[in-house]
């Protein structure tokens, strides 16, 4: 549990850092951003990954902190978690990113592992990559080239592969108010307190007038090598008025969200196998539902 | 002003707001004294074996073998010798010559098995995590580094790793004798005239899965000389047994060796083993002639800290058609890992004689068969055979219970011992001396509102409800406070049973007491302290209890097996009675008085009917100065004691639990759990609260959450604490504790031990638990720990084999999808997917074609 050696840079600036891993990558070195180190510290120390120098993003203010950007949250990469799940912004405007950002893991990793991170390390495990993906965010990025923009559908390659170049920091995440009308639920399954997520479900629906659903955005976490959105039962919930089962014994609503696992591949692992996997992303998606509905 | 946090300010404030709220001048036993030795821990100022920093120290790194099964056919340490800072590099061959073989003290047969165990393998690696060669350099990091640049070349040998399969003909060897260890048989009765014509008959298999002792001190050790003796540091339980058994192993003389257990922050068994790393360090430390340290990580922990459990249970219980049972036939499979290590083989056996747990029958019969496989070595676990034991026949009398449609309550009572029948000489020929399972139950049943809960379940049965109410009981008793030397000569075991004591009254009045018990985490400093206290009428806060340095605390057996209060504590209070005695001469001299005449009470000696008196103290000064003393008397008053009881002792409780199960998604949640235990007479209430909230969670533990998990080729994937799961307090309910109090007979205190019993009782009170709610569906069992995931594959299985019953949401039939081709996620990636869970046959004894039935088929 001893870290291989090596180098360890504290940029000044996000300019400085920019030219930090500009350099090591013309130099071919692999060098990694740190922030919270609450993923990356672990990789380290089971010597799963050997950098040769680790870029200290901890000491930038201008990285870190909530704003209210009128039709969006913009969340600072370096943000805490405990940060995040505390902000009256981001609660008021975007409470989907607190519900989940509240079950990560327990106090003292929120304390040190932060936002960006969580996103840029792309474990599809994570809570928070498929919150920005329901929601479809924006992810600010910069290099010694400028900056960019990559919207969540595009930022989550493969597993532990965000679409992030060696030269990239991140800067921010852009997280769009979805307005009125919208009811939000993270419905996360895990073994114990502390444990990872086995599935989680991340729901966002609004109705319309007469009651049904107009709009449904469902993001998976756990449920394939990154992040997925459960297009099908998103679709398959619109126009479904969410009455308590029918006389019938048919519930339109746990038909829809049936659906939840289509187009997934989910992992095999201690915790569960994929038939296990799907079922529950079934069946969560049905409370996430209900419970955003109110 | 702003007050600085200050560590001894803080101690010192919880030292005196303890003393404040108690009042001192009543009974020192029964008080809920609030732990000496906390203020020190909480406020960091522990001596952790990893916390001492001796001049010129060096540290060790252990390369440790990735493969279960391979012969060495070179180890290079070369290249790492001249890596920076390396002082020296060794492979298991540079050491052959002198580490020796690690010790097994119980040889449980004649005829068994115990194969060569090197420290450091040599030719061959017979588990994961072995260590193969190891890198000594002047900090830990650059030892950790040089280990890479050590080549090791393998070639592979099959894994074995099933126990059925190891003792089939033509089974790949774990060592050359074969993989049968022992086999070992008792019986009580006639057990063929219990089965012949038996109305019912429950024959059950459980799989009592591999766990990982989870201490939250890692192992440590650090080894030093002075070029004549050595001393050796460790994380132990057993500081005096190491000394011996080191001596024994290293050729290190007794007295030139001297052991200390440091502050050692729990062991839950772990730590009573002579480990591989405590032999090398020594050996290290003799040929550098520099001190060493070796502190595990967390991941190398969950490989190489000796296992538990891990058997394969076969339970047959034959009773009556009221349910009065009449007879027990248990065969086990034992898995013993790669070695037999200190108590190995034995620990089976401590459960051999509990299967008939607190009933009444005419004949038990029991087989236990020693595997070898190539993983980690078990060895000792919380409750060692006794958890084990109680959870088969806890579980079979529930099936028998439901089997016969008699309330699982109502079964055991019809079986159990009386409180008349004490004492009572079972079929497994223990003598409990005494016990109450009537009152222990009735309180039990009261508190936890018993009725109510049963009444709830059959309403949620009735309207289906996704989530189900399970209620599970279990009535224990175990055998603890090992042990009479006699029994266990009589099982082979390689020393004794007995626990000493000394009592040194200080001239100015204060008391030391030396303990041969080593406590890691269990309050023996206060509890001592009591006892002392009342013995020699003096305050509590004027004793001192000394232990854990075999260089001041001689004598002694250490503390594993609920012993430290039942021996230990018994020859304190022995070693106390000798001092009042020499203390009661001094004084009848002093006072010119006829001994017999001389009274003791609450620390003065009275001349009988007179106001003339001497306290303790001034007797004391008096022995110091022994300028009056009678003839022959040598001036001083302390006194030794070595306590060896005549029996066991026999604690006993009732637990009741109440779970939650989720069909929809298999969850189980613990509503609520009741404990009642009767641990005999308290010397401290609240450390007793401790140990049964700590035992519970233990329990718990390997009902819902830990399993070691080898992969196809024998590699433990469960190396860190995000795939082996441990219960938090986040995960558990609120206990609710109880006690009734029957005093031993036994031992003057009156004390039974209470370390090890909430781990023994709950495991089968959640299993229990969760086969009833889940009963109404047709699952009979499943297998620990219930996850989530096993417990859903359960409900699919029985909705497939009896459709209909199972809720309209269930699982797909249970056929098992290969494993997706995606990496595994969360935290550790690498993780490999583990073998199947729950849907697979349990591997082991063919079932019976019928196992309900009576011959004729009457059962049903
Ligand atoms: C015990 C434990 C339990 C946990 N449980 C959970 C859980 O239940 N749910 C959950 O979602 N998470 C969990 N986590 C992970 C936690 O949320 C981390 O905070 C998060 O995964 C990474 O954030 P970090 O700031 O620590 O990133 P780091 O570990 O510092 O970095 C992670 C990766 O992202 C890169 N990176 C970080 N910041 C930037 C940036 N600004 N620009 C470019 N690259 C960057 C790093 O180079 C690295 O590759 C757990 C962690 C621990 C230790």
């Amino acid at each position: 549990m001893i870290p291989a050696p090596f180098d360890y840079v504290r940029p000044a600036s996000v300019e400085d850092a920019c030219r930090v891993l500009a350099d090591a990558e013309a130099a071919g070195d692999e060098v990694k951003v740190l922030a919270g180190g609450q993923s990356l510290l672990p990789l380290l120390r089971l010597r799963l990954a050997y950098p040769s120098a680790l870029v200290d993003l901890g000491r930038l203010p201008e990285l870190r902190g909530v704003a209210d950007r009128g039709d969006h949250v913009y969340i600072g990469a370096l943000t805490t978690h405990d940060e995040v799940m505390r902000s009256g912004v981001v609660r008021e405007h975007v409470p989907l990113v607190a519900l989940a950002t509240a079950t990560v893991a327990d106090p003292a990793v929120r304390h040190r592992g932060t936002f960006g991170g969580s996103m840029a390390h792309a474990d599809p495990a994570g809570d928070l990559p498929a919150v920005a993906l329901a929601l479809d965010c924006v992810f600010v990025v910069r290099s010694s080239d400028g900056e960019r923009e990559i919207p969540a559908a595009e930022f989550f390659v493969d597993y532990l592969e965000p679409a992030l170049g060696p030269g990239e920091v991140l800067l921010g995440v852009r997280v769009p108010k979805l307005g009125s009308g919208w009811g939000f639920h993270y419905e996360k399954f895990h073994r114990t307190a502390q444990a990872w997520a086995t599935v989680g479900v991340a729901v966002a629906v609004r109705r319309g007038d007469g009651g049904a659903i107009e709009e449904a955005r469902i993001g998976l976490t756990n449920m394939g090598p990154t992040p997925v959105r459960a297009r099908v039962a998103e679709a398959a919930l619109r126009g479904v008025a969410p009455s308590p089962a029918g006389s019938n014994g048919s519930d339109p609503l746990r038909e829809a969200c049936a659906q939840a696992d289509a187009g997934t591949s989910p992992p095999a692992d201690l915790h569960a196998r994929p038939d296990y996997r799907r079922h529950l992303a079934r069946v969560l998606t049905r409370r996430a539902v209900g419970a955003a509905l109110g | 002003m702003t007050e600085e946090l200050d560590a001894g300010l803080v101690a010192g404030r919880i030292a005196e707001s303890d003393q404040m709220s108690e009042p001192s001048a009543e009974r020192e036993m029964g008080r809920a004294r609030r732990r000496k030795e906390d203020a020190r821990l909480v406020t960091g100022r522990t001596m952790w074996t990893d916390n001492i920093q001796l001049p010129g120290m060096l540290y060790v790194a252990f390369l440790r073998s990735p493969m279960a099964h391979a012969r060495i056919t070179g180890v290079n340490v070369s290249a790492a010798r001249s890596r920076p800072g390396v002082v020296a590099a060794y492979s298991g061959r540079d050491l052959a010559g002198e580490q020796g073989s690690l010790p097994c003290a119980w040889p449980v047969t004649e005829d068994i098995v115990i194969p060569d165990h090197p420290p450091m393998a040599v030719d061959e690696v017979r588990y994961p995590g072995e260590a193969v060669a190891c890198v000594v350099a002047t900090d830990r990091y650059r030892a950790a580094d040089a280990l890479e640049a050590i080549a090791v070349d393998y070639e592979p040998l099959d894994p074995v790793l099933d126990m059925t399969e190891a003792l089939a003909e033509g089974a790949p060897k774990v060592h050359e004798a074969g993989n049968r260890a022992f086999t070992w048989k008792f019986a009580g009765g006639d057990i063929d005239a219990a089965f012949r014509d038996a109305p019912v008959v429950i024959d059950r298999t459980y799989v009592q899965q591999r766990l990982i002792p989870t201490a939250m001190e890692p192992r440590a050790v650090v080894a030093t000389t002075d070029g004549d003796g050595f001393t050796l540091y460790s994380a132990t339980q057993i500081p005096h047994v190491l000394r011996v058994m080191l001596a024994m192993t290293t050729g290190i003389p007794e007295h030139k060796l001297r052991v200390v257990a440091p502050d050692v922050g729990g062991g839950f068994g772990s730590k009573l083993q002579v480990t591989a790393e405590e032999v090398l360090a020594l050996l290290l430390a003799r040929r550098l002639g520099r001190p060493v340290k070796w502190t595990e990580s967390r991941s190398e922990g969950n490989l190489t800290v000796h296992h538990g459990r891990d058997q394969l249970q076969r339970i047959a219980v034959a009773a009556d058609r009221d349910g009065r049972i009449r007879g027990v036939r248990v065969e086990l499979l034992a898995d013993m890992g790669a070695y037999l290590m200190l108590v190995t083989p034995g620990v089976p056996l401590l459960g051999a004689f509990m299967y008939n747990g607190i009933y009444k029958m005419d004949a038990y019969d029991f087989t236990c068969t020693g595997v070898f496989t190539t993983k980690m070595p078990t060895d000792a676990y919380r409750g060692a055979g006794r958890p084990e034991a109680t959870f088969a026949i806890e579980r079979a009398v529930d099936e028998l219970a439901h089997e016969l449609g008699i309330d699982p309550v109502e079964v055991r009572r019809r079986n159990w011992i009386t409180r008349e029948e004490f004492p009572y000489t079972t079929i497994a020929g223990l003598t409990y001396d005494s016990g109450d399972y009537e009152a222990a139950t009735e309180k039990a049943l009261a508190m936890f509102g018993y009725d109510e809960l049963r009444a709830e379940q059959a309403d949620r049965r009735e309207r289906r409800d996704p989530v189900q109410l399970g209620i599970g009981v279990s009535t224990y008793t175990e055998m603890c406070g090992l042990a009479p030397s006699r029994v266990l000569g009589s099982l082979s075991y390689g020393a004794g049973g007995w626990e000493h004591a000394a009592v040194r009254l200080l001239p100015t009045g204060k008391v030391e007491v030396v303990t041969g018990t080593s406590p890691h985490g269990q309050g023996h400093e206060t509890a001592w302290s009591q006892i002392a206290a009342d013995a020699l009428g003096v305050p509590f806060e004027d004793v001192s209890v000394l232990h854990g340095d075999t260089s001041v605390a001689h004598r002694g057996m250490d503390t594993y097996g609920s012993r430290s209060l039942v021996v230990g504590g018994v020859a304190v209070l022995a070693a106390c009675e000798k001092v009042k005695e020499r203390a009661r001469e001094l004084a009848a001299h002093l006072m010119e008085a006829s001994a017999d005449d001389v009274e003791f009470d609450g620390g003065r000696f009275r001349v009988r009917g007179t106001d003339e008196g001497r306290t303790i103290q001034e007797l004391a000064l008096a022995a110091f100065a022994a300028h009056d003393l009678p003839g022959g008397f040598e001036p001083r008053l302390d006194a030794e004691a070595t306590f060896d009881p005549d029996n066991f002792s026999f604690p006993h409780g009732t637990h009741l639990c109440a779970v939650e199960v989720d069909t929809e998604t298999g969850r189980c949640a613990i509503r609520s759990y009741v404990a009642v235990d009767d641990v005999g007479s308290v010397v401290n209430p609240l450390i007793v609260e401790g140990q049964v909230h700590g035992g519970i969670a233990q329990g718990v533990g390997q009902a819902l959450f830990e399993e070691a998990v080898h992969d196809a080729d024998g590699n433990l994937v469960t190396t860190t604490m995000a795939d082996y799961l441990i219960p938090s307090a986040a995960d558990l309910p609120e206990f609710t504790t109880g006690r009734t109090e029957t005093p031993a007979t036994s031992n003057p205190l009156g004390v039974k031990g209470v370390g090890e019993a909430g781990t023994i009782a709950s495991t089968p009170a959640v299993v229990n638990a969760i086969t009833d709610a889940l009963r109404p569906y047709g699952v009979r069992d499943v297998r620990m720990p219930c996850t989530p995931e096993r417990i859903w594959r359960a409900l699919a299985e029985a909705e497939a084999a009896v459709p209909g019953q199972a809720p309209a949401t269930g699982p797909a039939p249970a056929a098992v999808p290969g494993f997706a081709p995606v990496p595994t996620h969360g935290s550790t990636p690498g993780a490999a997917p583990p073998p199947a869970p729950a849907s697979e046959p349990i591997r082991g004894f063919v079932a019976p074609a019928t196992s309900e039935s009576a011959p004729e088929g009457g059962a049903r």
